[in-house]
């Protein structure tokens, strides 16, 4: 297609253009097409590589397994589904879901004080420094970093020469004793994998926070104290729920996680399957697949009933 | 007259910049005090030291007659109409007017009925259930005023709270801005970079440079006395007379003039000269501006002096104003007693006379 220009004198003008250009004015003229070009391939691969294997691994958990045979038989069936309210397999929920409210809860407390101090006051290099804090764990392999906790929290590890240092062992000792978080040592105990959990998962809290606080803009803070709010209602009224969308985003992530974590519950912390663990046992040891499959929609179905208490509870609000 | 706010030699430094420097006011009650400048003249951080943003590095700011220095400002009775309106997004506007009531712990019932008075007041009764989002730059504006005016404060701040309204917004909002102040006579104090602004609402108002009040005055005294060069072309426009042309024109050696461009007359050299001061030139530059045209002259003697016409409706000149050409030979002539005598040297603030309250 050539273009036709106009020039000032009236004369008709034919201007060249090669197949690229040409196809550069299509797009230009046709905004949807070029939209749709973008997004085809990112949608191609969302739709067949995420959602349609997801489907297809919650599908298999209508199978059956036949127990003596060990063999996975195709004949459809509710009974996977409805195993997992079984007391066992519900005490394996159950377990992994107070974990992750606790580990969601306490990295929401450790890092509210941090993303509050980088977004308001750190500048510079002070917020080169924290923002390179947070995230420089994130480089490290997180099996390498779950071991060398388990070896941190060991009897002889660092943790207990610092708390002997600091002379709170009796503290230590009381918080082993107290039945349901206590153990033989930290690194047996649920202390000691809240502890690393706690500690894998805080940047993912950090940085939404962080970015929530942020976006705040000073004179919102201003504002507060000039009609008479104190620095506690301030906070109360104005700096916390404006902070929730970010403590909400980072809860996501501390809480998925910590649902699907199959490494920690294995390295640190008592006996006892958690979901991911479950998950792996019956996939990869037993073979039965259907359960696997059961046990996967678990995590999925907690985030959506969490997200949906999140949402009610107004935490996108102020989106 | 009572004093509400009163500044005593008060500086703010931020490390070797003062900000404000050895500034002392005293702001009468009930007046429109504007603190006019251009930006970075300390005029903010002012209003933000009475405001209790900031504290002074040196003097004291009293309010009401006690020692407001180091006062957090939660415990200050002024309230402050931010630039940027800083309304809280994730409130409606009724919750947002009832902020300083609820944090002062006003029952709910009543703290929204006087919030809903404060909405009646700026005309946007029914638009209480809305987020400030959903609100234009005016009406989030008028919403900053009644969030700020339901706490009764003695003193109203407001930090060039028009600055982002258009042109026609503005001069609404300035003239509801200066009946709202005499209806409820509160002491208004404005901080604004636009002199016109400052002059059409003003009782009172203060110039700033460079940290320091050069000039405080009614704004006809500041239009027609100016002090320095500086507010001389900072309020309105100014040719400011010097050596040589002083000599030139036999004025009295040494001294500095200025001299509107509105009060001199500009004449073909063929007409009669009217004037006790004369000089001769040609015409350079020609701005047609509507009401007025703004001739640039050069003068024979080499200075350039710029002189505002009125455009009249007469014949031959239909307001279309351009009698005159551009490279046209003119005869400017003024009265003598148009020039006000500058002093030469800039001011200090301790030097301004801070009792002149209610000028």
């Amino acid at each position: 297609m050539n273009t036709v220009a106009v020039t000032p004198g009236g004369a008709e003008v034919k201007v060249k253009r090669s197949p690229l250009g040409r196809f550069s004015d299509v797009l230009y003229r046709r905004p949807n097409l070029y939209l749709l070009l973008l997004l085809v391939p990112p949608l191609l691969w969302f739709g067949s590589v995420y959602i349609a294997s997801l489907l297809s691994l919650l599908w298999q958990g209508f199978y059956t397994f036949d127990d003596f045979t060990m063999l996975v038989d195709h004949t459809l069936t509710l009974s996977n589904y409805a195993q997992l309210f079984d007391a066992a397999n519900f005490d394996i929920i159950l377990r992994t879901l107070l974990m992750a409210l606790s580990v969601t809860l306490f990295s929401a407390l450790l890092a509210f004080p941090v993303a509050y101090y980088m977004a308001r006051f750190a500048s510079g290099r002070t917020k080169a420094f924290f923002y390179i804090a947070v995230m420089l764990p994130m480089w490290t392999s997180y099996i390498v970093k779950a071991y060398a906790w388990t070896l941190l929290l060991a009897k002889e590890g660092v943790s207990s020469w610092f708390i002997n240092l600091l002379g709170l062992d009796a503290v230590l000792q009381f918080l082993l004793s107290v039945p349901g978080i206590g153990g033989n040592t930290l690194s047996t105990s649920n202390l000691g994998r809240f502890l690393v959990f706690t500690y894998i998962w805080l940047p993912f809290m950090i940085l939404p926070v962080q970015a929530a606080l942020e976006r705040l803009p000073p004179s919102l803070i201003q504002a507060s104290a000039d009609l008479g709010g104190t620095p506690f209602k301030t906070f109360r009224h104005v700096i916390f729920p404006l902070a929730v969308p970010g403590i909400a985003a980072g809860s996501i992530f501390t809480f998925s996680l910590t649902l699907g974590d199959y490494i920690v519950p294995q390295l640190v912390g008592p006996p006892g399957l958690f979901l991911g663990t479950m998950v792996y046992v019956q996939q990869g040891s037993i073979g039965n697949m259907p359960m696997a499959a059961a046990f996967t929609l678990v995590p999925i179905v907690l985030i959506a009933v969490y997200l949906a208490i999140v949402k009610r509870l107004g935490a996108f609000d102020a989106l | 007259m009572t004093t509400v706010v009163e500044f005593s030699s008060v500086s703010r430094h931020y490390g070797e910049v003062k900000a404000v420097d050895q500034v002392s006011l005293k702001i009468a009650e009930g007046e429109f005090f504007s603190m006019l400048g251009p930006s970075g003249s300390g005029k903010t951080t002012s209003l933000r030291m009475i405001a209790g943003f900031e504290q002074p590095s040196e003097g004291y700011v009293i309010i009401h007659g006690h020692d407001a220095t180091g006062l957090p400002p939660y415990k200050r009775d002024v309230n402050t109409v931010f630039q940027d309106y800083a309304l809280f997004p994730h409130m409606n506007v009724l919750e947002n007017i009832a902020y300083g009531l609820m944090v002062k712990g006003v029952a709910k019932k009543e703290r929204l009925s006087r919030a809903q008075e404060a909405l009646d007041m700026v005309a946007l009764g029914e638009y209480g259930l809305r987020k400030p989002a959903q609100l234009s730059g005016g009406q989030r504006q008028r919403i900053a005023l009644a969030r700020a005016l339901v706490n009764r404060p003695k003193v109203l701040l407001l930090d060039e709270p028009l600055g982002a309204l258009d042109l026609k917004l503005r001069e609404q909002m300035q003239s509801e801005l200066k009946t709202l102040q005499r209806q409820l006579g509160i002491t208004f104090i404005f901080v604004t970079h636009d002199q016109t602004e400052a002059l059409s609402m003003s009782d009172r108002v203060a110039v700033f440079n460079k940290g320091r009040i050069e000039q405080m005055g009614s704004p006809r005294d500041l239009y027609n006395k100016p002090q320095t060069a500086f507010v001389a072309e900072f309020i309105g426009s100014a040719n400011v007379i010097k050596q040589p042309l002083v000599d030139t024109l036999g004025l009295q050696s040494g001294k500095t003039f200025a001299l509107r461009p509105e009060y001199i007359d500009l004449n073909a050299v063929s007409e009669a000269v009217s004037g006790e001061l004369n000089a001769k030139g040609v015409i350079r530059d020609i701005q047609y501006q509507g009401a007025n045209t703004r001739y640039q002259v050069m003068l024979d003697s080499g200075e350039a002096l710029n002189v505002s016409c009125a455009n009249s409706f007469s014949a031959g000149n239909e307001g279309s104003g351009d009698v005159l050409t551009d490279g046209a030979e003119v005869n400017l002539s003024w009265r003598a007693d148009a020039m006000v005598e500058l002093r030469d040297v800039e001011l200090r603030g301790e030097n301004v006379n801070v009792d002149n309250a209610g000028a």
